[in-house]
Parts: C-alpha cells; structure tokens; sequence
C-alpha cells in the first residue's frame, strides 16, 4: 500500500478492525450495495500528484490570470486587507471548527459572531443581525422572501432600477422560484424615482421595496420621503448598502429602513474572483423571529459567567423544517470573523479615513478623465463616493483595449452603454496620473 | 482551554488606532451634501493592533477545530483541512483577481473550474456543474429551481410536490419550501430505510422529483434505490441526491449510476475544506445531460460561486487522484463500522447490519435511572466527552430515535484516535451506570459550564449595546 499523507491507517491497522467487525476485506461492507452500482474499472481523474506538484501547479494556473490594476467596483472591491486578518483566520481553532453547537468549546466562535453582529447593528444603525449570509444579492433574495413573509397576503416585491445587475438577477432567480412577482421602479437623473415608486406602490399588492444606498452609477441616493410611502401601504423599506461606506453616508436606519443588506466584502476582503465573500441583514427589532440564519445571544452559564449560544433557534430548518424562514444552514461564518477583524483594526476612524482617501481619488480621476474630453458625463453634480461612469464619446473597445494591454481594469461596460471606474484606497496617485495619459493618447 | 472574557468593544479607548493608511496625495473631494451624510455616531471598538492580535488569540483559544482533537460530528464529515489547499487559495493570482474579469485575463481561473467539473463529473457520474451555490443547502435550494425549471421548460406546470423521507437533513424540507415546492414526508421503516410501499401511493403527476441521501442519515444504505428511481421517473419525477453523505461512496459508488438526475455535493464536507466555524463552504449542483439547458438562467449567487473554497477543492483532488479516491469512501466505512461495533455493548443500536461512514446510537444501553435519579441523556454523554477532548458527535438527530447519537468518524483519524475515543465511550457509559450526575453536570473542565439557553431566548441580547 502506498502511502498517502491524510490517511493514518496502516495495513496491520485495517487487517485488526477488520477483524474486529468480523468481515474479511473492505469490500464486504459494500455488501448491502447492489453489485451493479459498484464502479468498476478506473475513475476518470488524473494520477495523483505529490504535494510539490500541487504547489508547481496551482502557482501556474495562477501565473495564467492577469495582474491588473483594479479600477472596477461593481459590487466587489479591491479594498485593502490589512495583514493582521489572514493571520487570525488561518488559526486552526477557527479555520477548522464547524457550526459552534457545542457551544461550551465554541464560545471564541460565538463570540465573535456576536461581535460581528454588534458591528453590523453599528454600521447599519438596526437592531439586530444575524450571524451572516452568503453574500449581498442571497441577502438581498433573502430580505425579498421576509417581507412577503411579514406582510401577509401581499405578493410583489419591487426592485429599484438601479441595484447592481448581478444583486437583480440573483432576486429574480429567487423570486421566480418562490413565488413572488418582481415589478420595477426607474430612475429618474440617475437614482431610484420617488415619483414612480409611488405609482407602484398605488397598485397595493406591495410586500416591499429594494433601492441601493449607493447605486449601480456609484450615485449616492437620497432617499427622502421613500420610508413614509413604503410605510403607509404597509410595505417594508429595505435599504442594499455598501458597508464600508455607511461609515460617511446616512445608515439605514437612518433612512427609515426595515430590513438593511448587503455585502461584507468591501470590509477587507479580498475580490478572490467573486467569494467567499459574506453576506449581512440587520432588520428592526419587529422582524426579529422572521429572521433568516443563525443568531447568537448573549446568556450566563451555570456558575453566572457570561457566555455565548445559538439562540432564537425556533426560526431554523433543523427544528422547523419546511416552517422555518429561510434554508439556511452553513453561512459565511469565517468572512464574518474576517469583516470583524477588519473594523475592530479600522475603528471609526479608519474607516472613514478608507473613505476619504477612495472618495478623494475617485474624484481626482473623474476630473481628470473629463479634462481629456473623451467622455460625456452622465449625472453631473450628482453625489458620488468611490464609483462612478462616464459616457464615452467613442466606441470604447479601443480604450479598454489600451489600457488592459498597460495593465489597468478599468472602464467596465455597464447595459447603458456607459463605462464604470472605482478608486479605493490602494489605487496611487501614479497609477492614475498613468491612466489618464493612456486615454489621453489613446 | 481557558475563559477569557472580554468583546472587542472592551478594550477600546478614544485615540488608539489598529491601521495604517496611505498619505492622502488628492485634492478633496466634494463634501457629501448633508442631507446624505450619516448622522448617528460610528461606535466601532478603537484597539490597538497588538490588542486585536492578542484578542481575536485568546477567543481562539476557546475553540475546539479539527486541528484540536477528534471531531466525530454526523453528517458533517469533519476530515483533516489539508494545509496546502490553504496556500493556494492564498495565492495574489487568485485572491486578487476581480469577478468581472474577461475570459481573455482569468484564464487560471478558469481552468480550474474546468477541470472541477470533469473531476466531479467523474467522480459522481453527472454531466455537468454549477458552482455557483455556497453551501450545501444552497446547493439543495438550487438543485430544485433546476429540477422546476425542467418541468416548467416542458410545459408541466402540474408538478408542485417534492416527496422527501422523514429521515432527511432539515435543509431538505427547508429548500423545497423556499423553492416554492409543497413536501410530502415518506416513512422510513423499521430497518431505517425508505418505506417503497409507502411511496407507491405518494407518486403521480403532481410530484416534482424526490430527494434523498444514500447512505441515509442513519448512515445505512438505501438498498432499494434502485427501485425508488424507477417508480419517481415513472411518473415522470426526477431523483435529487443530497450529497451531505457522499464520503463513503467516494470511489466506490456514483449518484449518477444510481439514478439520480440531480446533486449536490459539499465541498467543505466530502472534498476536504475547512468549514470554517459555519462557512465558507460551497455546494456545486450536478445535473444529467438531459438536464442541461435548465442551468443557465439560474443565479443564486452574485458572481462565480465561493471560488477560494473551489480551488482548496481541487487541490484536494489533485493529490487523491485517481489512487486514492477509493480509500477515501473506504476507510471512513471502515473507521465507523468498526467503532459501531466496540460500542454497541454500552450504547443501544437499533438497527444491526453495516453501516457506511456513519451510524445512529439510541442513547446509553444503562442510563442509569434509579430511584429518583434521572438517566444520563445523549446530551449528558455529549457534554461528558467534551471533559476528555473530544467533540460530541450530532445528537438528537435524524429525528426517527429520542437519544439520536449521530457518530462519523471520517478516514482521516488514526486508529489510535478511534481507540481512545472508544475508551472514553466506554468509560462515560460506566459513570453513567454509577452515577448519571457526573455526566449530568458535564461539562466540568470547558471554559464555561452549560448555559441558560431559555434566558437567552427570552429576553435577547443581541449585540454590545444590549449589554450596556
């Protein structure tokens, strides 16, 4: 038997359990096995490769993905992630503990969650969170599915036109299966329209409503007046968000939201070709046991030390089955240590300063883009943070073509025929003076 | 373990800072109008980053992984979190790489979704993968949209049930629910497995497809699959494989031979990756060829799937191969059987015969109940081994026995580890018999004893302002 490094058993260790079920080969416990599902002949896989040979060849595979400057948001952000993070989410007594249901040896998983909610109630101004969710469109699914849930009878959910298409697309998939009917609410000037909200909302059947904080133009929205006419049909306001961003812009709650969500990823971690990333929802105090996912409460053990526990259970699919609000069961939980490392090192004051040095840029560059007069611009005036498009006077393959070829991500087609650019903290000052020139000289 | 008990927020004082920025070389920006700017104060912990280290060191230390000890949790298949898998992920080729890249610049990337869905297409005998969902029960939620929207591209708008046995995980009612399906529960019988005759009566033109795992939760196999996937695609059904329990198939046995048009598998499960104290994970949906033009319009997740679980995934494969595939399914049969077997004499089993990689005790053979003494429950004997260093196993589940014991001891531990873990078994049921209190107490040496789960529910704390 050749000898491979994640199995312990040896040949004198499989021959005395053997022995000891009283079957004389492996094979005799497939027994119950019909003979015609057992696989014969050989897997169609490749030999097995050593260990070195793993590493040469994932660091090639790598090798054959671009290194790009990213100047692209669009719901993932090449924020930086400081050092101290990859350090403690690789301790092992985190990295390789499962769901904490044994919650006397998970109270460092626990509590961590419970911090990790503590800071999404913060940043959203809600009352409560749960312990994570996939991501930011699945929170977003999942927000749709509570409000019909919280306001019953009710059948059509409506989404702004101007959430970000792949938060769109991952609702509708959702809905279509769960029954739910999407209506839309256009933009007028560049943000989700007060106006037309108004007139779908005089159709009556609304459950609730879904508009960006910061949206698909990188516009920051105002959305004065949307909570009292969602409110006075009955329906819920839900507010998707850019987390790093409510550290500067008005919170959820702020707005009158009913249910906050969006994605964790902004909050240092890293774009990995799309996930892991995490997603959150904070929802008023009311909503609380409509609630999907895990939750983790604050409690005292026997001799009254304070300790950490799943709680509010009853919501959930191991107990109610085809009852419980949501299929949840694994969540994002090690993004949502990730996302608390983050802010516990940023504090309020790194993060507002992760702001203003990507606001700051952004604007730089959109000065400078326009200075080339290359491009019209779209919504002038119109607030925006890190994100933000041009329309541009020409074809802009050729553009794109340029500046791929000097190693920039940027200028990403949006469905409007505009281009999209986004500048966070990592992005240098050089490095934007440099694609500035190439559309200039291109 | 030690208790250590402080919350980030704790250790924050005005002034201190856990960052490093660059210098801002930019003209300011325009100042956000004020109607748009946030108000309310941003109470987020101000720490040092020494503090964060030592913090986020010491909550770690109040935690027990796969790392740490034996890890026999049912259904979970807590194998050993391969290391090199952790490296590659980390790798700035893939971890910096942004979702919306081409083709023409992702071609790494690419490549190894390629070459998981050959992989697992061979290894499961489906025809093609999502990658898309991120857990297993996202993988179940998905695998039902496709199985609706094949009924629906037909044209068959009649089919609004999914028929799922009473010993299946709770995901499964709980995405046939989200995905707008009505659940229709089989009996199991006595011997644990699906009632056929129950089934029969449950099948016509209404019904959607069925899920099932093989093994079952009780880790037995289906004997009659065969059958079963005969009367659902009968009437025109298809078969759903929750692939919660694929490990002991691995090599072995494939879904795809079995029947099953529909699957998903866990890859933080069966293929290795560390599941991270609840997630990340990744549930990849397999479908038959003649399932194929139902994948496209579905999109449960923003971009690619959890792409850094994928690639430790594959790492993963790349070192079984196909030599060690078989010892996978094998060796987790082996490990478990052989432990049902050293057991049994002090816990009940109730159904004899082999298991696959798990198996279902009905609580202790001698509780202990005498007189006004109450019998140790299989939360008593759960609570008890965390005093000796090892994780409980899944108690009171799958829901057919009141003192489910839930035991999977995956291929990864040592006979050594099993040994012990047997011992202690043994011993725990021992103290049992002499006096349940000991277990009843348990357990003594966590940082915590058990807490007030009824407190904690009713009256919620849910965040540090709660607690202030």
């Amino acid at each position: 038997m050749a000898g491979f490094p994640y199995f312990p058993h040896t040949e004198a260790d499989v021959r005395s359990m053997l022995e000891r079920i009283g079957v004389g080969k492996i094979e005799d416990l497939y027994a119950d096995v019909p003979k015609e599902f057992v696989k014969k002949g050989a897997y169609a896989l490749p030999d097995a490769m050593s260990e070195p040979e793993v590493r040469a060849w994932l660091n090639a595979l790598a090798g054959m993905n671009a290194k790009m400057k990213v100047f692209v948001g669009a719901g993932a952000y090449d924020h930086y992630t400081p050092s101290v993070i990859p350090y403690i989410t690789s301790r092992s007594e985190f990295l390789t503990a499962y769901t904490p249901y044994q919650c006397e040896i998970s109270q460092g998983t626990l509590r961590y969650i419970f911090e990790f909610q503590s800071m999404v109630c913060e940043l959203t101004g809600m009352d409560i969170s749960n312990a994570s969710l996939y991501d930011g469109p699945t929170a977003a699914a999942e927000a749709m599915k509570m409000a019909i849930a919280c306001t019953k009878k009710k059948t059509r959910v409506l989404l702004s036109k101007t959430l970000l298409p792949h938060v769109v697309k991952v609702v509708e998939t959702y809905a279509k299966f769960h029954g739910v009917e999407i209506g839309y609410v256009p933009a007028t000037d560049g943000q989700t329209s007060l106006e037309a909200l108004k007139a779908e909302l005089a159709k009556d059947d609304v459950a609730g409503v879904i508009v960006p904080e910061t949206n698909r133009y990188g516009i920051i929205e105002d959305h004065t007046g949307f909570a009292d006419a969602i409110h006075a049909v009955k329906a819920l306001l839900i507010e998707y968000c850019d987390p790093s961003t409510l550290a500067v812009i008005k919170t959820p709650a702020e707005w009158g939201a009913d249910i906050a969500v969006g994605d964790g990823q902004s909050l240092g971690i890293p774009l990995c070709f799309g996930g892991p990333y995490v997603g959150f929802m904070g929802v008023k105090k009311e909503h609380m046991r409509k609630m999907p996912g895990r939750i983790v409460g604050q409690t005292t053990d026997k001799d009254g030390k304070r300790a950490y526990v799943l709680t509010l259970q009853a919501r959930e699919q191991h107990i109610k089955r085809e009852k419980a609000t949501s299929n949840i069961c694994s969540n994002e939980s090690l993004m949502a240590l990730w996302v608390t490392v983050y802010l516990s090192l940023m504090g309020p004051n790194g993060l507002r300063e992760v702001n203003k040095l990507s606001s700051d840029g952004a604007h730089y560059l959109y000065d400078e883009l326009v200075k080339t007069g290359k491009f019209e611009e779209v919504f002038p005036g119109k607030p925006f943070l890190k994100e933000f498009v041009l329309k541009p006077k020409k074809f802009p393959g050729l553009l794109q073509r340029d500046l791929e070829q000097a190693g920039f991500f940027a200028a990403l087609d949006t469905e409007e025929g505009y281009v999209s650019f986004c500048v966070t903290e990592q992005r240098t000052k050089e490095e934007i003076d440099e694609l500035v020139k190439i559309v200039k000289e291109g | 373990m030690k208790y250590y008990d402080k919350l980030v927020f704790e250790l924050s004082k005005e002034g201190r800072v856990g960052y490093s920025l660059p210098v801002n070389r930019f003209p300011a920006a325009p100042e956000i109008p004020a109607a748009l700017r946030r108000e309310a104060s941003l109470d987020l912990p101000e720490v040092s980053e020494p503090d964060v280290v030592r913090h986020y060191t010491n909550l770690s230390q109040m935690n027990f992984g796969v790392d740490t000890g034996f890890y026999p949790l049912g259904s979970c298949t807590m194998k050993y979190n391969p290391k090199i898998n952790e490296e590659v992920a980390a790798l700035p080729g893939f971890a910096g790489l942004h979702p919306l890249e081409h083709a023409g610049l992702t071609k790494g990337a690419l490549k190894v979704y390629q070459e998981m869905e050959k992989a697992l297409a061979a290894i499961t005998g489906m025809y093609a993968f999502t990658f898309d969902p991120c857990a297993g029960a996202h993988g179940e939620l998905t695998g039902l949209m496709i199985m609706r929207q094949y009924h629906m591209m037909r044209g068959d708008l009649a089919r609004t049930k999914v028929i799922v046995p009473d010993s299946a995980h709770g995901t499964n009612p709980a995405s046939a629910a989200v995905c707008g399906l009505e659940v229709v529960e089989v009996k199991s019988l006595e011997n644990g497995r699906v009632d056929v005759e129950a089934l029969k009566p449950l099948l016509d033109g209404t019904v959607a497809g069925m899920m099932m795992t093989n093994p079952n939760t009780l880790g037995l196999f289906e004997t009659q699959i065969k059958e079963i996937a005969e009367l659902v695609h009968g009437v025109g059904g298809l078969m759903y494989y929750d692939g919660a329990n694929m490990n002991p198939l691995m090599g072995v046995v494939r879904p795809g031979d079995m029947g099953f048009d529909i699957m998903h598998l866990n890859l933080h499960k069966t293929f290795s990756t560390p599941h991270g104290g609840g997630g990340p994970g990744s549930g990849p949906v397999g479908v038959a060829e003649h399932l194929v033009d139902c994948l496209p319009d579905i999109r449960v997740s923003g971009f690619h799937g959890n792409f850094g679980v994928i690639l430790r995934a594959y790492a993963y494969i790349l070192m079984l191969g196909k030599q060690n595939l078989k010892k996978v399914g094998q060796y987790s049969v082996l490990s478990a059987n052989y432990i049902k077997e050293c057991l049994k004499d002090a816990y009940k089993l109730p159904i004899e015969g082999v298991c696959k990689h798990e198996f279902v005790f009905d609580g202790l053979v001698n509780d202990g109940a005498h007189d006004d003494v109450h019998g140790a429950t299989t939360l008593d004997v759960a609570k008890r081994l965390l005093d000796f260093g090892f994780h409980a196993p899944t108690i009171y589940f799958p829901l057919l026995f009141h003192q489910a014991l839930m035991i999977e001891p995956t291929e990864t531990e040592s006979k050594e580890t099993i040994d012990a873990f047997i011992d202690v078994m043994h011993k725990i049921a021992a103290e049992a018999a002499e006096d349940p209190r000991i277990l009843q107490e348990a357990p003594h040496n966590a940082p915590i004893k058990r807490p007030d789960e009824t407190t904690a529910a009713r009256n919620p704390i849910l965040k540090f302002k709660d607690t202030l």
